[in-house]
Formats: structure tokens, sequence, C-alpha cells
């Protein structure tokens, strides 16, 4: 018996019966989203502890300032998993947009690193999935570094894990200190010897100079000038990342050393226009005494260049490092959480810590890892690796606002401390603070 | 008796009724179809769709972010109208930067427009050599702006480049130059950079003005015993001014908006010397990551375009009236 409401009737149901698959579609879809819209995300780690190795295809973002870290990782992961990485990196100035851009349009990639900095911005934003548990059912979690751990926890949960780390230490020229009749292997203790080391170089004359610093770069003095108050037992922030200690004595008489220095003629040209693009490019020209260099910048120095490498000195004594890098965490709309574990358990894994991380002369991210059969050849690494737990990783959310941009109130603050009379550090710390408070 | 009717021509037999396959489509198309109106709609759709899409879409998005709180990480959270403009013009940096952007776009401007009318009466005539000039002078256009301005970063550059070693080499300074060290030198450095990649580009625009005069004006004039200086007065300006009213146009919209440049080689540096607007713009959205506040200050900028635009095309409308 054919249909009574004819044609009419038979368009009527197909539309109803779409509209039905629809609704059903979008409810499966709506269940699982889950509340907050993490997606997928990364569960809090009812998978395997190892996460899934199935030939998943994954994306995945770094920024260029950590680049070839992030490769040796991946390649050496894509060379032994079936799942495969596909590695984007992205200019590091253009990171943080390119991140915020992914997310308004909930296009992120299903792992991506960031300066461990900018961290806090991403978990309170909700960018990436929680993996407390996955975290804490690793056997060495406790190795891990913890300023990068700490940097990622956002209200009690654990969002990243260290990725690269990059630590502030001094690199001094053992030829030019030979020549400077100074002794090559005693490398300053305290600021003051770093101060006296560096005007001997300089004395050499005939384009040596003492040292050298990026003037115009609010990251590169963070990185750098901090350390030597951390050194000292103090901070350069409240526990909230709210309010700036900026103006203490300490921090004024590691300000005054570096005011010294452009006064005297003591650092290199160019330090005053220094935007942190090619900072990292004057001390392996061999004309410069001792200066702070990142870590990861070890395994790129000429092969002819007789360097030592030792950690930022306090005032008086002490002495601490930024931990910088990236950390690395799983976006919380990624559909495939178990296979991005995979790859972030097997990156803080023995193999890959010490047969790519440490065999590439960079930082280990685990502490039981600083003595390893890499680091033993060549002991500036242990010196290094063991400055991890030493250093401290700055807690703000209004960090990348406050203190690297190029526009921002540290900058300000750095520049009239350095190359001005420094009679402004009080009202310009005021500044900072209330950035921070924004 | 049979009268054989007269051969006419194809022209004059009247004409047959068309084929329904062969009618042309007035014919057959119905009333409404056939309508001017609907027909310049047709016509018209295509540019308004993509106008509406591309340009009246974005405006309505960037009015709504402008008047709420969005963070560019996590969204639209609701109107908080009028706080994002209160909060742009309460900035330490907003004043300045405005202040910094008008001092650049008139000193670009008097400086590009200038040199450009001179390049450009230098090659008007088809003289020998005239080619190579033109070619030369215009070279620099075809280069991208954040190009240029990576290429001037690196020349600038006291540890990389070779400007400031050359400069030493030669005698001219003994300590190395500061180019971008000092509000002045980097204000006349990035004026320097934009003078070489855009009077090519300008100079072409009003070499095609200068070689629509025609020439029986000029000789007309030197037959009345006109110097050159009373020719460049009363007949190649006044005739020249659609051109400079384009150029001046595009000069003082490029550099109110001015942004890669200085973006690349100072960063708004030193001390916030060299902020300008857009970089204000950028650094609301990027650095302190809120949607709200860049989204209101891009409207206060367009408004500030738009009514700059209107005033001078009222100023040459009436001067060219008058």
């Amino acid at each position: 018996m054919g249909s009574t409401a004819g044609p009419l009737g038979r368009l009527r149901r197909l539309v109803t019966g779409s509209i039905a698959l629809l609704a059903a579609a979008s409810l499966v879809t709506a269940c699982g989203s889950g509340e907050d819209g993490s997606g997928g995300g990364g569960g809090s780690g009812a998978a395997d502890a190892k996460g899934a190795d199935d030939g998943t295809k994954l994306t995945m973002w770094t920024r260029a300032a950590t680049r070839p870290q992030s490769e040796a990782l991946v390649k050496a992961y894509n060379a032994s998993h079936k799942n495969k990485i596909d590695l984007t990196v992205i200019p590091t100035d253009d990171y943080q947009a390119k991140v915020g851009a992914a997310a308004g349009s909930r296009d992120l990639p299903d792992l991506f690193a960031s300066d461990v900095v900018f961290v806090p911005n991403y978990t309170s934003s909700a960018l990436f999935a929680d993996i407390t548990e996955r975290v804490e059912a690793l056997p060495f979690a406790e190795h891990l570094a913890q300023s990068h751990i700490k940097a990622g926890t956002y209200e009690g949960k654990k969002y990243v894990v260290p990725h690269t780390l990059d630590l502030s230490v001094l690199f001094y020229n053992k030829e030019l200190y030979r020549r400077a009749e100074l002794d090559p292997e005693k490398p300053p203790t305290t600021l003051r010897e770093w101060d006296q080391q560096a005007r001997a170089v300089d004395a050499l004359g005939g384009g040596v100079n003492g040292t050298f610093f990026g003037g115009n770069c609010g990251g590169c003095g963070v990185f750098t000038w901090w350390p030597s108050i951390w050194a000292a037992g103090e901070d350069v922030l409240n526990k909230e990342g709210t309010e700036a200690q900026l103006s203490s004595g300490t921090a004024k008489k590691v300000y005054d050393t570096y005011r010294g220095w452009v006064k005297d003629d003591i650092a290199a040209p160019g330090a005053r226009d220094e935007t942190g693009t090619t900072w990292t490019g004057v001390f392996p020209k061999g004309k410069v005494g001792v200066m702070p260099m990142p870590s990861t910048t070890l395994g790129l120095m000429p092969k002819d260049l007789d360097l030592g490498v030792a950690p930022i000195p306090g005032p008086d004594g002490g002495k601490s490092t930024f931990v910088g890098g990236d950390a690395v965490g799983i976006s919380a709309t990624s559909k495939s959480a178990d296979q991005a574990w995979n790859f972030l358990a097997w990156s803080l894994g023995d193999e890959a810590q010490v047969d790519v991380v440490a065999a590439h002369k960079d930082v280990v991210a685990r502490t039981d890892l600083a003595s390893n059969k890499y680091s033993k050849a060549d002991p500036r690494l242990v010196t290094i690796n063991e400055l991890v737990a030493h250093g401290r990783t700055p807690y703000a959310l209004k960090f990348g606002q406050t203190f690297n941009d190029p526009n921002g109130p540290w900058l300000t603050l750095m520049r009239d401390a350095v190359f001005g009379d420094g009679g402004s550090v009080d009202k310009d710390n005021e500044a900072v603070s209330a950035s921070l408070a924004d | 008796m049979h009268v054989k009717a007269p051969d006419r021509t194809a022209a004059e037999r009247p004409p047959s009724r068309p084929d329904r396959r062969t009618r042309p489509l007035r014919a057959t198309a119905p009333r409404w179809w056939r309508s001017r109106k609907v027909k310049g709609l047709g016509y018209a759709a295509p540019t308004a769709v993509f106008v509406a899409v591309f340009f009246v879409l974005p405006l309505l998005l960037v009015g709504q972010m402008s008047l709420s709180d969005w963070p560019l990480l996590s969204g639209d959270r609701g109107v908080n109208a009028p706080e994002n403009y209160t909060d742009v013009t309460e900035s330490t940096l907003f004043w300045p930067a405005v202040r910094f952007t008008l001092l650049y776009t008139v000193i670009v401007t008097v400086v590009l427009l200038g040199l450009a009318l001179l390049l450009a009466l230098l090659v008007q005539e088809s003289r020998p050599g005239a080619g190579f000039f033109r070619t030369v002078y215009f070279l620099p256009s075809a280069l991208g702006l954040a190009s240029a301005s990576l290429l001037f970063w690196g020349l600038y550059s006291p540890t990389t480049g070779p400007l400031s070693r050359v400069l030493e080499e030669l005698g001219l300074v003994d300590d190395p130059v500061s180019f971008l060290g000092t509000p002045t030198s980097a204000l006349l450095s990035t004026v320097f950079l934009i003078v070489w990649k855009f009077a090519g580009f300008y100079m072409l625009i009003l070499l095609v003005g200068l070689q629509r005069i025609p020439h029986e004006v000029y000789e007309a004039a030197r037959m009345d015993g006109a110097s050159r200086g009373q020719i460049f007065r009363s007949i190649t300006l006044p005739l020249l001014r659609p051109s400079l009213a384009l150029t001046l146009l595009l000069c003082v919209t490029g550099s109110l908006l001015a942004f890669d440049q200085f973006f690349i080689l100072t960063k708004g540096g030193p001390d916030n010397s060299t902020v300008t607007v857009v970089q204000l713009i950028y650094r609301e959205a990027f650095q302190r990551l809120n949607l709200g506040t860049a989204a209101a200050l891009s409207i206060i900028v367009l408004a500030v375009l738009l009514l700059l635009n209107v005033l001078q095309f009222r100023g040459l409308r009436h001067a060219d009236e008058s």
C-alpha cells in the first residue's frame, strides 16, 4: 500500500528524519565534549601511563628559539614509533599571537610547547588538557625540573611537562683570561669578581671587551640579571606574581654594576641598542671576556673557542639561574590525547633525555640524570645540569606584558637603571607592580 | 496568371518569428529580469558580497569587540562599554604614540613627496639614460616593506652591520654609530628607509601626471616669456594637482598606519620613543592579549582616518574649484 500522504508527506518524513539524525549526532558530540569544552583533552590519566602508539598523526608547534631541541626529539620519536609528529616551528616573536588566534578558532595542534614564562597564561585560559594523574604516574615524576612543573600547575592541576631547558649561565673566554693574566680555571664567584675580571679583560684593548648584554631587551634582562638577585637569596616577585620587588638593595647593586660597565665602556658596543636578536652572537666572535649566555648555545659555540662555564653569582656570592626554555602540554581540544601523551612520556624517559637531549649538549629535564655519560665527558655540562636545582622560574600571569613587551615597564626600569642615573628605580618598580596587578 | 512576387533581399524581408531555441534572451526573459535595476544589482552583487563578507562583517565584529571584554585567549565575556575606549585613551603610551605618529607622518609626507616630485621632474624628459634612472629610482619599490626593513636593520646594526664599520674605516666617525640608539636617530633612520623605499613609487605616479600635461601649454608659456619658476608654479603644479592629491592621500594614510618598519627596526624604542598608534593596537592584542582594547583603538584610528580623508578631499576639491 502506498503512502497516504503522497510526495509531500515523503518529503516531510525525510526532513524530520534528517533533523532527528542531526540532533542525535549533536547530542553524542555534546556528551563527548564535556562541560568545560575541553574536548577530547588529556583526560586526567585514565589511559595507559605510556599513552598509545597506534600510528596516529599528531601535530605539534614550537617556537624558533628552541627549534634544534624540539626537532631532535621529534626526529628521534618519529624514527622509533608508529605515531608520527608533524612539527611546525613558529617565529618566536609571533608565537603568542599564533597560539592566541588558534585558541580563538579552536584550531590548536595536538601538542604545543611554550616559553615557560607564558605557560600560566595558557593554563589559566584552559588551553592545555589536565595531565595531573599521567604526570604523577611517571616513575621519575619527582625528578622532573620542578620549576617548570610549578609554572604549569594551576589550581592544583598539572598541565605541562618540561620540554627543553634553557638556563642562564656565565660563559667566559679562557684564552682572553690567559692574556689578561687571570686564572682560566677561576671564573667569578661574586658579582664583584665578575666586574674585576671583565675590566681586566677589557684592558687588553684591540677590540676586546669585558662583557656584553642586551640593554634594549626585557627578556634578556630577566634571564640574565635576576639570577644575581636570586643568588643573594632574594626574590624579584611576590608569590602570586602580582607585585615586583625589583628595587631592593641587592637589585640596585646589580644595576649599579651594569651601569658601571656602560659608563666605562666595559660592555661591547651595541649593548644599548641590543633588542635580543643578536645578543648571543657576540660572544662566539671571541672578543668578549665574560658574559651571561643561554645554556642552549653551548653546543653551537665555535670548536676552537676555549670557553668555560660558571653559575651567575650574586653581589656577594651564591649562585642561581633562570630556568627558562619551553614546557609542553596537550591542547585541550586534541582528540588524540593518549597518543600525544605517548610522546611526552617518551620525551622524559632515560633514552630520550640521555641519547637525544644530553647528546646534543642540552640540559636534561630530570635532576636524576644530571650526571650522565655525555656530561661526564664535558664537566661544563655537569655545572649546567646541577644548576637546575638552584634555579627559579618566575610565575606571573602578566609576565609577557610586563617583562617581555618591548614597550613594557620592566624595560623602562632596566634602561633607566643602567643607561640613566638609576634614580627612578623605585618609581619604575611601582609601574612594574601596576602592570603585574593589571 | 501567375504573378511572381517581387524578389526581396533578406534585409527587406519582415522578421520571421524566431525559433524558440534561438530566440534572444530579451524576448523570452520575464519582465523583472529585463529591468535595468535588477541587471545592475546582478552585476554589483559579487563585489557587494565580497565587501560585505571581507569588510562590513569584520568591521561589525571589531565594533562588537570594542564594546566587549574580550581576552585573546578566552574569548567574549560580554559587554563592558565604554571601558575599552577609556582604558586605551588613559594608557601612558597613547598620547605619546599619537604625537609621534603625527610627527612621523608630517616628516615623511614632506620629504617623500618633495623628493618624488624632484625625481619625476628630473626624469620626465625622454633623454638618453632617462629610462635607466627611472628604473633605478623605482627598484626599491619592488621590495616588500618587511624585507626592506630587515635589510636596513642589518645595515644599521652596530654589532653585525657594515654601515658603522665603513664610516669608522673612512675616518668619518671615531666610535661606532648607533643608528637606532637615540629617539632622533631612530626616527631619522626609519624615515630614510621609507624615503628610499617609496620615493620611486610616488615618482612614478607624479611622472604619469607630468606627462599628461600638454606640451602646447608649456610652449605657449615660453613664447609669452615665462621663466622656469613661473612655469613650475603656474602650470606644472596646478595641472599636477590630481596626481599630487593621490600621492598625498596615499602617503598620509600609509604613514598614519605605519607599523612594519618600526616593528622590525625599533620595536617602539629606544625608551618607547617610536611607538606608533598601530603598534599600540598590536601590543594590546598580542602582548597584553586584550582584543577588546585593540578593537577600540582600531575603531578610533578608523574614525580619524575617515575624517582626515574627507578633509583632504574637501580641501583639494575646494582648491580645484577656486
